[in-house]
């Protein structure tokens, strides 16, 4: 207490905003007491640290955008001229050669399939498109068969998005994703995990997972919280989870009030959303979390069907509830779910920085 | 003549933080460095990380008020860039191809790095500090520090009860993040 009264006098010193007798009081103090002396010395050097790096970080992020964008409009070539030049003087022979017996294949190719391969009626094609047209209320779930050459374990076939309720590891993910799952493993931009399914609510598409993984470092708070109120129809939201091994951000609005069939406990939204979406967090400018990704509809662009916030605090209510999970989990009964975001009227860029970390890769088998 | 002034008001543009300014720099000079560090064994990220950095070191040369650059703007990039990628290559024990070694007219810029190394040992330390920092003690700083924005503000948008309260609690995280910059240190 002494020392925040302190402090405060030192920084309105140093801003000069102390009266004319305080200012005295202060000047006398600082002559008499050195350690007071040092403190006015020391603290000012490290505010100007602290602005400096306040300063640079800004510009930093500046060159980041204004590099984007230039990429974008295409003023930088990923190309390495010199080596290029160099390589094409000393090949160019070799290149033609190579070139020429390249076109001679493909003519040779091309000219045999198109005589080889058995004429497509017209009426087949439609009957196929047909098809697919007939399944257009079927509901396509967001999971996705993960890529087994991209990931080092091969057991681990299906995927999706989750991200923290709980900085001592508890994860919120979309339940169909594990059907007879035994082995769970999360990954962040920090690391991989081992995890555990406490309780899958199938009902409600919803699991919850926990990190148990001695390399886990839990997090003392998280930026974000979770919403009671949920979204508005026509509110903007936003997404960041991973579709691909890469996080990917999203943009769109809330929709409808309702998911699938009138499903109340659901909404719908308009946004980009792909297999390995599911589970992935919805939030509004806020940066509160007002719903999880769950399904998409079939044949229909961008139509996305979300799991209310609301439901995610029901759904955990009865899951802390259960006795059962008691013994399993003896930390389940101190679950604190946040409902205050630190990310109120910042610009996406530093939101979507924040939350990062707090968003996971979820595998099973 | 011409590029003198144009340079003058560019740099004048730099050190307000004009986004124009920035980007024009970015433009007319960007593609000079990448082909600089294309035909010395990097890649485009290593352009983007060297340009950028020149970029910061020609930031903290303006904003310290000095526009004096004895030489075009267009040099004295390339300079800054010739020497950072210099000492990259070191660090990383590739070779330099001696194209780096002698190529275009360059002016002495070692005095404005040396300044930039020091500031730059800064820059990481409180990076650090912050990241371990965690919430909401990060986000209370910036708010007030960084983006100056009012204590009855902060207090709204974090749910303190009051400006006091949040006052205090953002002198708390101050001293903590002190501590532990003094720490790494």
């Amino acid at each position: 207490m002494q020392d925040t009264i302190l402090l405060d006098a030192v920084e309105r010193y140093i801003r000069g905003e102390m009266p004319p007798e305080e200012k005295a009081l202060f000047e006398h103090l600082r002559n008499t007491n050195p350690e007071v002396d040092q403190l006015v010395v020391e603290h000012s050097l490290f505010l100007d640290k602290f602005t400096q790096y306040g300063v640079t970080h800004r510009f930093k992020d500046q060159l980041v955008a204004i590099h984007n964008q230039f990429v974008q409009e295409g003023g930088i070539t990923d190309q390495r001229p010199a080596i290029v030049v160099t390589l094409w003087k000393k090949y160019k022979r070799t290149v033609f050669v190579a070139a020429s017996i390249a076109g001679i294949t493909a003519l040779v190719i091309s000219g045999l399939v198109s005589v080889l391969s058995p004429k497509v009626k017209p009426s087949q094609l439609e009957y196929l498109s047909g098809q697919i047209a007939a399944q257009g209320y079927k509901l396509n779930k967001l999971d996705t068969k993960v890529n087994s050459a991209e990931t080092p374990a091969p057991s681990f076939s299906r995927g999706g998005t989750g991200f923290l309720i709980d900085g001592k590891g508890y994860l919120i993910t979309a339940a169909h994703i594990f059907k007879n799952a035994t082995q769970v493993e999360v990954q962040n931009t920090l690391g991989e995990y081992r995890a555990r399914i406490i309780q899958v609510d199938h009902q409600a598409d919803l699991a919850l997972l926990k990190i148990e993984d001695t390399t886990y470092h839990a997090f003392s708070s998280l930026p974000y919280g979770i919403s009671k109120t949920g979204a508005d129809l026509g509110e903007d939201v936003f997404t960041l989870g991973y579709p691909r091994p890469e996080i990917v951000y999203g943009k769109g609005y809330m929709s409808a009030n309702t998911g699938y069939q009138g499903d109340t406990t659901n909404f719908q939204l308009t946004i980009a959303a792909n297999p390995g979406n599911s589970g992935t967090p919805v939030l509004n400018n806020d940066g509160e979390v007002v719903g999880m990704v769950s399904s998409t509809q079939q044949n229909a662009q961008g139509m996305v069907f979300a799991v209310r916030s609301k439901n995610i605090f029901q759904a955990l209510d009865a899951m802390r509830a259960d006795s059962t999970l008691q013994t399993t989990d003896s930390t389940i009964s101190h679950l604190k779910i946040p409902t205050t975001s630190f990310m109120k009227g910042m610009e996406r860029k530093t939101q979507l920085k924040r939350l990062e970390d707090y968003i996971f890769i979820v595998k099973s088998n | 003549m011409r590029t003198e002034t144009n340079d003058q008001k560019l740099l004048e543009g730099l050190a307000q933080n004009d986004r124009k300014a920035i980007e024009t720099i970015y433009r007319q000079h960007y593609n000079m460095v990448q082909s600089l560090i294309l035909s010395n064994s990097g890649y485009p990220d290593d352009a983007r990380d060297i340009f950028q950095e020149a970029m910061i070191v020609l930031y903290e040369k303006v904003r310290s008020g000095s526009f004096e650059l004895n030489s075009q703007l267009k040099t004295y990039l390339y300079s800054v860039c010739r020497r950072l990628w210099l000492k990259r290559l070191n660090q990383m024990q590739r070779k330099a191809s001696p194209e780096v070694e002698n190529l275009e007219e360059t002016v002495p810029v070692e005095e404005e790095l040396e300044a930039h190394e020091r500031r730059n040992k800064d820059f990481l330390l409180m990076e650090r500090s912050m990241n371990s920092l965690g919430e909401p003690c990060k986000s209370l700083l910036e708010a007030y520090y960084l983006e100056k924005r009012s204590m009855v503000e902060i207090a709204g948008d974090f749910g303190y009860t009051n400006a006091d309260n949040a006052k205090n609690q953002k002198y708390k995280c101050l001293m903590r993040l002190k501590k532990i910059f003094n720490q790494l240190k």
